[in-house]
């Protein structure tokens, strides 16, 4: 066996390659920098197009326009730069633009620590839209999944034809670590899904799906437009029609839930605990559930992975043997609020960190321990 | 093709607008360029100059306020074929300045049409960027404390390459268009034109003021000589043609084995300059030579030229969850400014613990086994310290053997300089 070594922002470049991204944009900042230089490395080579925007608003304005005209786009950055992306990502999610958004968080709020980890951003991503349309965010929680998750992320992003985001943090970032990429098991790459046929209504779909896609630059003339629009591309204030596509945009991601749905299990028998993580935290609390099984106290533990859309079902299935659910975040609590909505009746012990290190192993037994 | 409008969407501005005069010109202009329409996209952003993607059967694409250009780059990019015109007002232009400057700069094959009618039309005659000082607007007064932009001015100091400026009122607009599309780079239009819904309500303009304020201001008329030089595009796909290696992983084959593979956790603390990033990663490769799992956590300051720098790195045969340091193996102290950073760890040392420092180098009471070396008695300058450092442990069989430590240094260096590397920790091997 050869492992590889390499930070978890070099792996999302490769899965992103692995994916058949073929365009990047970004603009410089720490902690995410070094998906934009490994991209920069990576793409010539293969025939893509690798840009330095004049801002983060430029930047993944670019990737807009090159999505447009068809190519699968990367943009990364960290919590500074989401804020500058809002607009766009907004225009993403309305314009039904896919886009796909490596997010290496670093500590808040506002310029925060550029080199410090938290999972700061994991509210802001899910409703920093203008109109509250869900998204779609995977974390990964180590060099693996960064490679892993990319795939996911881009076959999410074309299919489901909206931003996906890949929530990564500095300590997976730039952290070098071992990783055998040739025992990753990547999805199969999917492919945008094209318009046959006449006649092209750019933003005409079934109920609960992304309309067919004709890239700007085609035989068969096409609009884009920020704007409230009908299946035409047109603006529209009819009621029905803008109902019928707010519905739309929500259902195509909510009602796909269990096949979005992405996580790891361990599972031992006879326990009454259940620690639910996302992100590096998550391998803290796998370490703490080795000592602690050890000690004769074991516990089991749930890593989600897809943490938008909730995954509702999965939470309320593997909940539902135990008494106690312990949620551990690296942040003051963003995500604990999902997790007491679903599993409502359940007793939710919460602990949040977000001090610029990360939360470690005998911390999370302690807060086990602490009936 | 006669024209380009689109029949079921005609122009809807207040009558006597000069943008509707635009939208005929724009059409002039495509069908005397004879343009594939399937081959051209109108980018618009908002404002009343952001309705211009309606009417025209050519793609389309319509985005937020002041970032057209922005879209239109990424397409040109994406799609060199695509001929890509740009509608933008006064407003788009103060928003979106960052991105007229840098296309500027960048000399991308698109055009901009500035639709400069001196105010915010839709939102109700506010003052822009480039309102006249003296102009009565919908802000009150606080045009009144500013200037207004010369965009052409601005555009030829920030290396646009084509600048023409005329009436939106001009019969011959489309000759203006024609040009500008046909000027293979960025190239800017400005056209001054007449809000009747707005600002000539409280503001005496007519096509003839027009006139004489072009009159008035430098001519601008296409090519600007001191900024001629090649599309970036062009350039780009030249350059980017030029990098033909793809960059493998980086991956280390087992080839040896330990005995006794146990868990290590190794403390690097130095200095900015003392390559310490480097000697972590000499030691990740020597883990990995063996089979091991391996990470590596740095931590510098952003400034990279000053400051401690210290590395953090687990050596394990189990896969790293946690990749934080818990209970240090080997701690190399070689700066003060890193054991300074990390001088909470010294006290909490087992004595089982490996702690080299360097004879300069204070470090907190331990109960670690401590051993000191004067690199400067080898003749090792600072910046080879850590490296050098390597070769003490190597000597010790302290992580790995010199075995190990020579394989991972040609892994991490060139010849050349792994030839140097050897030399150097040769000298700490052997004694």
């Amino acid at each position: 066996m050869a492992l590889s070594f390499m930070e978890g922002n070099e792996a999302i470049a490769r899965g992103a390659i692995a994916a058949g991204c073929d365009f990047f944009a970004g603009y410089p900042i720490t902690p995410a920098t070094t998906i934009f230089n490994s991209m920069l490395k990576m793409l010539p080579p293969r025939g893509g197009i690798c840009i330095q925007g004049e801002d983060e608003i430029a930047s993944i304005g670019y990737c807009i326009g090159a999505s447009m005209a068809g190519r699968k786009v990367l943009t990364a950055t960290s919590g500074p730069g989401i804020s500058l992306y809002s607009e766009q990502i907004s225009f993403g999610i309305g314009g039904e633009i896919p886009l796909v958004i490596a997010d290496v968080q670093r500590l808040g709020p506002s310029t925060g620590s550029a080199t410090r980890g938290a999972d700061s951003d994991i509210q802001f991503l899910r409703w920093g839209n203008t109109g509250g349309i869900p998204v779609i965010v995977l974390a990964p929680k180590d060099v693996q999944d960064c490679y892993v998750l990319t795939v996911h992320a881009f076959n999410y992003a074309e299919e489901f034809r909206c931003p996906v985001f890949i929530a990564s943090n500095k300590e997976i970032g730039m952290t070098k670590e071992s990783v055998d990429l040739g025992a990753a098991r990547l999805p199969k790459v999917v492919e945008r899904k094209m318009f046959g046929g006449g006649d092209y209504l750019p933003f005409s779909a079934d109920s609960n799906m992304a309309p067919p896609f004709l890239p700007i630059g085609g035989k068969t003339l096409v609009r884009q437009t920020s704007s409230t629009h009908g299946p035409d591309g047109y603006i529209t204030i009819d009621p029905e029609v803008i109902a019928n596509t707010q519905q739309r945009l929500a259902d195509k991601i909510e009602q796909a839930e269990e096949r979005i749905t992405l996580f790891e299990e361990t599972m031992k028998e006879g326990t009454d605990t259940l620690v639910i993580s996302y992100g590096v935290t998550s391998r803290a609390v796998e370490d703490a559930a080795i000592k602690l099984e050890r000690e004769g106290k074991p516990v089991s533990t749930l890593t989600l992975k897809t943490l938008w859309p909730v995954p509702e079902k999965l939470l309320r299935k593997k909940a539902e043997p135990f008494n106690r659910i312990v949620v551990i975040e690296m942040n003051q609590g963003q995500y604990v609020g999902e997790i007491r909505r679903v599993l409502r009746d359940k007793n939710i012990d919460f602990y949040g960190q977000m001090d610029g290190v990360l939360i470690t192993p005998s911390k999370i037994m302690e807060v086990i321990g602490n009936e | 093709m006669n024209s380009f409008l689109n029949v079921n969407r005609p122009p809807v501005f207040c009558p006597g607008c000069t943008h509707e005069k635009i939208t005929q010109g724009l059409d002039k202009a495509l069908v005397q360029l004879g343009l594939r329409p399937d081959k051209t996209v109108i980018v618009s952003d908002i404002g009343c100059s952001g309705l211009f993607d309606t009417f025209f059967n050519v793609h389309a694409l319509h985005g937020l306020h002041g970032r057209a250009l922005t879209y239109a780059f990424g397409l040109k990019l994406a799609n060199p074929e695509l001929n890509v015109i740009v509608t933008m007002g006064d407003g788009g232009l103060g928003i979106g300045g960052a991105h007229v400057l840098a296309s500027c700069r960048k000399n991308p094959d698109i055009t901009l049409i500035v639709l400069n009618n001196f105010n915010f039309g839709m939102t109700g005659g506010q003052y822009s960027v480039t309102t006249p000082a003296d102009a009565i607007t919908g802000s009150e007064f606080l045009n009144r404390a500013e200037i207004p932009l010369d965009i052409c001015a601005v555009a030829e100091s920030a290396g646009a390459t084509w600048i023409d400026r005329c009436s939106g009122q001009d019969s011959d607009l489309a000759e203006h268009i024609v040009k500008a599309v046909r000027h293979k780079g960025f190239s800017v239009v400005e056209t001054l034109g007449l809000c009747t819904g707005r600002y000539t309500k409280r503001n005496k303009l007519t096509p003839k003021i027009l006139d004489q304020m072009i009159a008035d201001l430098p001519v601008r008329n296409g090519l600007v000589e001191k900024n001629a030089r090649p599309e970036y595009g062009e350039l780009y796909r030249k350059f980017a043609a030029e990098k033909t290696h793809f960059p493998e992983p980086v991956t280390i084959e087992k080839r040896f084995s330990l005995e006794k593979p146990e868990p290590q956790e190794v403390v690097i603390l130095g200095s900015a300059g003392m390559r310490i990033v480097t000697a972590g990663d000499i030691v990740c490769y020597a883990g990995l030579s063996a089979g091991m799992n391996v990470s590596m956590k740095n931590d510098y300051n952003i400034t990279v030229l000053r400051g401690q720098s210290v590395s953090e790195i687990l050596i394990s045969p189990e896969k790293i969850g946690y990749a934080g340091i818990k209970a240090p193996t080997v701690v190399l102290a070689l700066s003060e400014e890193g054991v300074q950073r990390r001088k909470n760890i010294f006290k909490t040392l087992s004595p089982s613990t490996f702690v080299l420092k360097e004879k300069s180098v204070e470090i907190p009471d331990t109960g670690a086994e401590v051993h000191e070396i004067d690199f400067k008695s080898y003749k090792i300058s600072k910046p080879d310290w850590a490296l050098a450092s390597l070769g003490f442990l190597a000597d010790k069989e302290k992580l790995f053997t010199s075995e190990m430590l020579q394989f991972a240094i040609r892994s991490r260096f060139n010849e050349k300089v792994s030839a140097s590397a050897l030399e150097t920790v040769a000298k700490l091997m052997g004694n």
